[in-house]
């Protein structure tokens, strides 16, 4: 192709690190402040709630986490279908990268949820809820993703059929989202992307937006680490084998 | 007439995607009510025959129904008001219910339909709503009558 169009650009490595050089220590600068910013909301000046007094601060964390966790999902599968479509190995890269991160969300998730349940539902975990089995059933998916890649030598094969169960894994998504709407569950219904409007005090609305924020910009700034360092070690290897022929 | 690889792969993936999809909707309408955690006593009634052995029941513990016996027998009544069935839950012998626990808020009680109608629980879990705010707006709320515990304001019913 000797016309780059579209978002094909940012596709060539070398564009790539320069771009995400010049854009990661901002987002780390953000990550940081937001998180000071957002830890401090969440866990001083936001107040307790009414029925659930401090426990109500756990919230904080397993919002955000819960939502990344969907987030970075679909955008894995994004990934894994330009890099199945177009063949691009920055796009299998930034997927495979999108994995541990999102895992880590995943399980973030299901122990803040479950450090919750306690105390308030009595339970640690329940089996029969659409809301929690779906949402291990994600960190299956995650952990099996990450796996796939493994199995192969050829990074090549091995993206083709991580990409494959990556969008695959797509159906769970509709199914966690929706799980509290559709069967009865003892997970509570969602409070602020719902129609009708939230149903969060503002006091406690934007420190939950700050600290997703703080999530967001975390996801952002490791991802593009991680993915700066899998290029790097991608080009060693081919110096390696180069020298190597020679 | 050879189509490009890469439309092929595009084919691929969206008539994978549609299939997926398709079989998402069927797997859906076959689960159905099977995914449920509980029933409520509506859906019990709907029911030919009550679901044998221990099962949930979950709804609202409807107002004014929470009774203590002096042997830590708890007796309250689940609602969703289209039916309501009484609970009976020995806390001597299964333990405290949760703080969340509360006339007019959401449970879920485990255990068996008594041939008299009466549900006899070995567990009985507390239900948070989608509800968070201060104490001092909860109160205010109630002050000005404009919010019950338990009861959805008119605009904001499912």
């Amino acid at each position: 192709m000797t016309v780059m169009s579209g978002w094909h650009r940012f596709a060539n490595p070398t564009r790539f690190s320069r771009l995400s050089a010049r854009i990661l220590p901002w987002t780390l600068a953000l990550t940081l402040v937001l998180f000071a910013a957002g830890l401090y909301l969440a866990l001083v000046a936001s107040p307790p709630d009414a029925r659930q007094g401090e426990t109500v601060r756990i919230m904080y964390l397993h919002v955000p986490a819960a939502w990344m966790a969907l987030f970075v999902y679909v955008l894995l599968a994004v990934f894994s279908g330009m890099g199945y479509i177009w063949k691009h190995p920055l796009a299998d890269i930034a997927a495979k990268n999108c994995a541990p991160i999102g895992a880590g969300f995943t399980l973030l998730a299901l122990v803040t949820g479950s450090l919750w349940g306690a105390p308030m539902w009595g339970t640690w975990w329940e089996w029969g809820d659409a809301r929690l089995t779906s949402f291990l059933i994600l960190f299956f998916l995650y952990l099996g993703y990450i796996a796939l890649w493994q199995v192969f030598e050829d990074p090549e094969k091995a993206a083709r059929a991580a990409a494959i169960l990556a969008m695959v894994g797509l159906i769970n998504i509709p199914v966690i989202h929706f799980s509290v709407q559709w069967w009865h569950t003892l997970h509570q219904p969602a409070s602020v992307f719902r129609a009708g409007g939230p149903t969060i005090d503002s006091s406690m609305l934007w420190p939950l937006f700050v600290m997703l924020g703080a999530f967001k910009a975390y996801f952002v700034t490791v991802l593009l680490w991680r993915i700066r360092a899998e290029v790097a070690e991608r080009r060693v290897r081919a110096l390696q084998m180069m020298q190597a022929e020679a | 007439m050879a189509m490009k690889r890469k439309n092929q792969r595009m084919l691929f993936v969206a008539a994978g995607l549609s299939i997926l999809a398709f079989a998402g909707v069927l797997a859906f309408f076959a689960l159905g009510n099977n995914v449920r955690f509980f029933y409520s006593p509506g859906d019990l009634r709907k029911l030919s025959a009550p679901p044998s052995g221990d099962f949930h029941l979950g709804g609202l513990v409807a107002k004014g129904s929470v009774r203590r016996d002096n042997d830590m027998k708890l007796h309250f009544t689940i609602t969703d008001g289209a039916a309501s069935v009484p609970v009976i839950y020995d806390q001597a012998k299964y333990g405290l219910v949760p703080d969340l626990f509360a006339e007019g808020q959401g449970a879920v009680a485990e255990g068996e339909l008594r041939p008299d109608g009466t549900f006899v629980a070995e567990r009985v879990l507390a239900k948070h709503d989608e509800k968070y705010m201060p104490p001092e707006v909860a109160a205010a709320l109630k002050r000005n009558g404009e919010w019950k515990r338990g009861q959805q304001p008119a605009e904001q019913a499912p």
